[in-house]
């Protein structure tokens, strides 16, 4: 019988990532060097990050498409702010950053919990809003890379221990997710309250309450990438990230975040994540054009989900003796 | 009951009630579940709570563990009165239940079905998850379980997850333990285990209500009976004051033949055979035959297959084998629109989910399957299935304000009428009533039972599917009684008793009493 | 109120009584109100509103949304979802515009818009009713799908030169101010109309989305009926594809981007239940109505588009907000 651990999902998703870098680097070598996959995890940080968040919504039997407009948006204030005061510690501004992202976040969660409204509607509707309150507060121009501070941009790209600090703060938010998740009453909610939410009301857990817990944890991340996105490209402007939403939820799809909620790891999402980041930097090493990236994460989505719906289809119920003997 | 009295009785140890309910009533739109009800439970000591299905056995259990709230009515433990307003109320006074459908988690390990909601923490408030298994991996082996608590839920059968709810029960250290039919899924060998866990409980102190429908046992483990009929607690007692037939009488509560309609039987040709029908997991061998204006019973347990069965024969499910006839010819039925072609249409147990759709009108549900009837080239005629849905509600003496009425607005009997008037208007051969009483008011209860009869009459051949013993009895002509996927027996209505029918669905040849 | 405890007549009435006082509560009036309000406030906006000209040019903000929307009433109402609408109409365009580059004439040019559609529809059709996948996430995945396979194809070009025959279906006029798209929209307006409230179809529709066990269990082939409506929803995209191409002369993979927000507004706007079960064409048509009038007042005053999008993502959770929230607020207040 095969260990338990080589079926999982984590470790087939390991095995087509780890087979996808032998792959590209027998045709480009150098690709899996560890300084160039050092440079993928950090541009992969951000969705990383935003995947984790994703996740715990996925988890919850919801999705969350606003993310990517509350980075936008959060990006802007936070660019907006150290244009006009470039006095504001940087600090302050990430503290800013994930407040406000928290508040957008906190917002989906209560129409959620509160109205009962679906969270694809709920969602849709602030996906535009928080887009359009960009515009509003910009006026459409940009905040280009001259009128930032010097410390605002600085601080992700600082090395540190031979990493930037945007791939240290992914690793912390890994960290902490991998804890939470696991060893926390209310990471174990939300695999309860997405994996039988019937059964989580037996059980003393309040399900509205821990949508919402999902949706503002996720805002306050996309709020926190709002800041990492903005500094580290230097730029602001209304379309930053825009349709971001659909890698994210393609990563957790594909990092095997059972949509039908209950079902997903930490690592998984990582993977998911990571999976999407390697496509991504190995299309311009191997010539094609990067036009090629939506439609490989539109097929990656469809593929894995049709992977996953397959492991968990629920048989009915057992009632000769004889089969379940043998089930 | 007297408090006083309960002191001078010298069988048992204990004389107060963990536990005591008084005058609890939970009415539900269109039901009263229970009315008044009383019962109080006492530790070490397993009362058994018996009662047909409907009596008001499930509400009670949902009650007692926070899911619903009384309307009226007192809780006590320990003679201090106390509220659930949530489960987690109810679990901190020590009350937890093991319910007839596991509502556990199937994503999730044994230890943590077993924990969640008051997992031991470590350091920094973290789940201790060593210390959470190592207390799983103790309290499975004070129940004689040999369960890893690292296995994910999903890969357990049936009876180790009721081990596991009864784990739960443990960790948290509960007082009072509601076991609700904990047995109707499990094999003889296991149910042994059971009895020996129940035992141990006892011992501990624990105060049981045990929830059965199968007499042996109750004789077996119980030290009290409660019966429930109808929403209302009838009598209680303990159990060597009682025999098996009077708590069959207590139970039904009325001579079993009066309420039911005349039927005089005239059987005609066959008109449906079922040979060899078999399913990989759900039930194999059901092999009968049916006849024009026959009413045929199916008896059994819940949770034997007579449902599973059903829906297979209706096309909802794929057999594995097996073969159809109708009317001698070979008929494959694939889906539940070849069925209703071929005149075999099936009113389901769960109205809300599968028969009835609620939130439309009650033309639109009766003639839903006969709109190629109604309609000319592909477009509605409102006037046409106006008239074709009166014709049928009129007939089954429908109770509705109008027939555009939307049909959750109407009782669960009349409900129920709307369904069969669906059917109806298809003129189908073989009709399938699962459980077709089940939750209705005694009214409709009548109504629904006259008209079958009068159907059968008329030729219509009947399979009933019912957990209602007086109901078998009084209305069936031939009964087969299911018991783990396949027939136990088969009897003709003549001289058989509720006995033999119990007994066949609980799998026990000769009783020793 | 308990039915059973009314002495039984044993006649039932066809009808309530107070079918007058149930069309006054309905959404439909509620909306025509608000679209008279709008239009009122747009003479006052701008003089020019009222020329008939100008009224008509209003029209093209909403006919080809309108369209997919019809299609995307009956799915939605099914209890289904398509958000790969747009990426379906980038897909149509693109593969007209490759086609053009082959001396493919008009009709050859409709065919395969229509084609692209339909080939789109049967794909997302296929994923959700035979491997029974949830459409949001199937339709998630092929909107990306489908505007990415736009982006291989075009990268940052754009197709040009559609014939002027071809144009005519995006500019022309039928007679006077009738464009062929509004009279198109007319046109599919009565017929999904026709489809949804007056044939068997339509009841079908209905009651799969109300409680689609229940419709197994009733002898409806639900899977089908789920299959031909995503196959409609492509059909209509493409129809869409091709007017909005015929409209601009040219394709860009950006083509209708974010369309499908606007789609599924326009049908919720409408009163169709995202849960399923209910809705009314009439309802989707005065939304149309309304969110075009909208636009295009707003693009009288010189409004950017952006912020209309505002206006739209907060229309889309106002209207089931609101009533939800009075609701909670009475029971509340009892």
């Amino acid at each position: 019988m095969i260990p338990r651990i080589l079926k999982s999902r984590e470790a087939i998703l390991l095995g087509a990532l780890l087979a996808l870098l032998v792959l590209v680097e027998s045709r480009f070598s150098g690709f899996a060097a560890p300084r160039n996959l050092a440079a993928v995890f950090n541009d992969t940080s951000i969705l990383i990050i935003l995947a984790l968040g994703q996740t715990l919504v996925i988890l919850t039997r919801c999705i969350d498409l606003s993310v990517a407009s509350n980075l936008a948006l959060t990006g802007m204030v936070t660019a907006m702010l150290n244009a006009a005061f470039p006095g504001i510690p940087v600090v302050v501004l990430i503290a800013l950053a994930v407040a406000l992202g928290t508040l957008l976040g906190a917002f989906n969660g209560i129409l959620v919990w509160k109205l009962d409204i679906p969270p694809i509607v709920v969602t849709l509707g602030t996906l535009t809003i928080y887009r359009g309150l960009v515009f509003l507060l910009s006026d459409g121009s940009w905040v280009n890379s001259h009128e930032m501070s010097a410390a605002y941009k600085a601080f992700p790209r600082a090395v540190f221990l031979g990493l930037p600090v945007l791939s240290w703060i992914a690793v912390l938010v890994i960290a902490g997710f991998a804890v939470a998740v696991t060893r926390t009453p209310l990471g174990r909610a939300f695999y309860a309250v997405g994996g039988n939410p019937h059964a989580a009301v037996y059980t003393g857990i309040d399900v509205g309450r821990t949508r919402f817990a999902a949706f503002t944890i996720s805002g306050a991340l996309a709020g926190l990438c709002g800041y990492l996105w903005v500094s580290r490209y230097a730029v602001a402007y209304v379309d930053v990230a825009g349709g971001f939403e659909l890698d994210v939820v393609a990563a957790c799809v594909i990092g095997g975040i059972s949509i039908a909620g209950g079902m997903g790891t930490v690592g998984g999402a990582v993977l998911g994540a990571l999976f999407l980041g390697v496509i991504k930097n190995a299309l311009p090493v191997a010539g094609i054009s990067p036009f090629w990236q939506l439609a490989i994460s539109g097929a990656a989505i469809i593929i894995a989900v049709a992977f996953n719906a397959r492991g968990s289809r629920q048989p009915g119920r057992i009632i000769l003796k004889s089969a379940e003997r043998t089930a | 009951m007297n408090f006083s009295s309960e002191i001078a009785e010298p069988v048992e140890v204990a004389a107060h009630p963990v536990l005591r309910l008084s005058g609890i009533t939970k009415t539900f739109p269109g039901v009263r579940a229970l009315s008044g009800v009383e019962l109080a439970l006492y530790p070490g000591q397993v009362t058994a709570l018996v009662g047909e299905n409907g009596a008001g056995k499930s509400t009670l259990v949902k009650i007692l563990t926070g899911i619903y709230q009384p309307d009226e009515g007192r809780i006590e433990v320990d003679g201090t009165e106390i509220r659930f307003p949530t489960a987690t109320a109810a679990s901190n006074a020590g009350v937890t239940a093991i319910h007839q459908e596991t509502v556990l988690f199937d994503d999730l390990s044994v230890a943590e079905n077993i924990y969640l909601g008051h997992a031991p923490r470590g350091r920094f408030g973290l789940i201790d998850w060593a210390g959470m298994n190592a207390g799983a991996q103790d309290i499975l082996t004070r129940i004689g379980a040999r369960l890893d608590p690292r296995t994910p839920l999903r890969d357990l059968g049936i009876a180790s997850k009721h081990l596991v709810a009864i784990a739960r029960a443990l960790s948290i250290e509960a007082r009072v333990v509601v076991m609700d039919e904990p047995t109707a899924a499990l094999s003889q060998a296991e149910i042994e285990e059971l009895y020996e866990l129940v035992d141990r409980l006892k011992s501990d102190g624990k105060a049981i209500l045990f929830i059965s429908h199968k007499f042996d046992e109750i004789f077996r483990i119980a030290d009290r009976y409660t019966v429930f009929r109808d929403g209302e607690m009838v009598d209680d007692g303990l159990i060597a004051d009682v025999s098996e037939n009077q708590l069959v009488e207590k139970m039904v509560g009325r001579a079993v033949d009066t309420i039911f309609p005349e039927r005089h039987r005239a059987v005609g040709d066959e008109i449906l055979t079922v040979a060899g029908y078999a399913h990989p997991t759900e039930f194999a061998d059901i092999n009968f035959k049916l006849r024009r204006g026959e009413i045929l019973g199916f008896y059994g347990l819940v949770g034997a297959g007579r449902s599973e069965f059903m829906q297979a024969l209706f096309g909802v499910t794929r057999p594995s084998k097996g073969a159809v006839r109708i009317d001698g010819k070979i008929a494959v039925i694939r889906s539940p629109a070849q069925a209703v072609a071929r005149g075999i249409v099936y009113v389901p147990e769960d109205r809300g989910k599968q028969g009835a759709i609620t939130a439309m009108p009650i033309f639109q549900n009766v003639t839903l399957p006969s709109l190629g009837r109604t309609s000319r080239s592909g477009f509605l005629n409102l006037a046409e299935e106006f008239a074709l849905a009166r014709t049928y509600s009129e007939r089954l003496d429908l109770r509705a304000a109008a027939l555009d009425q939307p049909v959750g607005e109407l009782s669960g009997g009349n409900q129920q009428k709307v369904v069969i008037a669906k059917w109806l208007a298809t003129r189908p051969k073989v009709i399938i009533l699962d459980e077709p009483t089940k939750g209705i008011d005694v009214g409709s209860k009548a109504a629904v039972h006259a008209f079958m009869a009068e159907l059968a009459a008329e030729g219509l051949s009947v399979i009933m599917v019912s957990s209602e013993i007086p109901e078998i009895l009084g209305m069936s002509d031939r009964v087969i009684v299911m018991r783990e996927g396949r027939i136990a027996a088969e009897f003709d209505r003549e001289g058989l008793t509720p006995e033999k029918l119990v007994r066949a669905a609980a799998g026990y040849k000769e009783s020793a009493a | 109120m308990s039915l059973t405890d009314i002495p039984t007549p044993r006649h039932i009435p066809d009808r309530l009584s107070g079918q007058g006082a149930r069309i006054l509560r309905s959404w439909e009036l509620l909306l025509f109100v608000i679209a008279v309000l709008i239009f009122l406030a747009n003479t006052q906006a701008s003089p020019y509103f009222l020329d008939p000209w100008n009224l008509s040019d209003a029209t093209f903000n909403f006919t080809e949304k309108a369209m997919v929307a019809f299609a995307m009433a009956l799915l939605i109402i099914a209890g289904e979802i398509d958000l790969s609408v747009a990426g379906i109409i980038a897909l149509a365009s693109t593969a007209m515009g490759w086609a053009l580059q082959f001396g493919v004439g008009t009709p050859g040019l409709i065919f395969i818009g229509l084609g692209v559609g339909l080939l789109c529809g049967a794909f997302n059709g296929v994923l959700v009713t035979r491997l029974g996948l949830p459409s949001i996430v199937v339709t998630i995945g092929t909107m990306s799908l489908f505007r990415g396979l736009s982006y291989i194809v075009l990268g940052d070009q754009a197709f040009n030169g559609y014939p002027t025959d071809f144009a005519w279906l995006g500019r022309g006029y039928v007679v006077w101010v009738i464009s062929f798209e509004l009279l198109l929209f007319v046109v599919l307006a009565l017929i999904y109309g026709a489809v949804l409230h007056f044939t068997n179809f339509g009841r079908h529709v209905f009651t799969i989305g109300n409680n689609a066990t229940a419709a197994r269990f009733s002898g409806i082939r639900v899977e089908r009926v789920k299959m031909i409506l995503f196959l409609l929803t492509g059909l209509m995209s493409g129809i869409a594809a091709v007017c909005l191409t015929a409209r601009l002369g040219s394709t860009r993979p950006s083509i209708a981007s974010a369309w499908e927000l606007e789609i599924v507004t326009m049908v919720v706007l409408g009163g169709v239940s995202i849960l399923g079960g209910s809705g009314s064409i009439l309802g989707v048509v005065i939304a149309a109505l309304v969110m075009g009038m909208v636009t295009f007042g707003l693009g009288l005053l010189n409004v950017p588009g952006i912020v209309m999008s505002i206006f739209i993502g907060g229309l889309l959770i106002g209207v089931i907000a609101l009533p939800r929230l009075f609701r909670l607020l009475r029971r509340g207040r009892v």
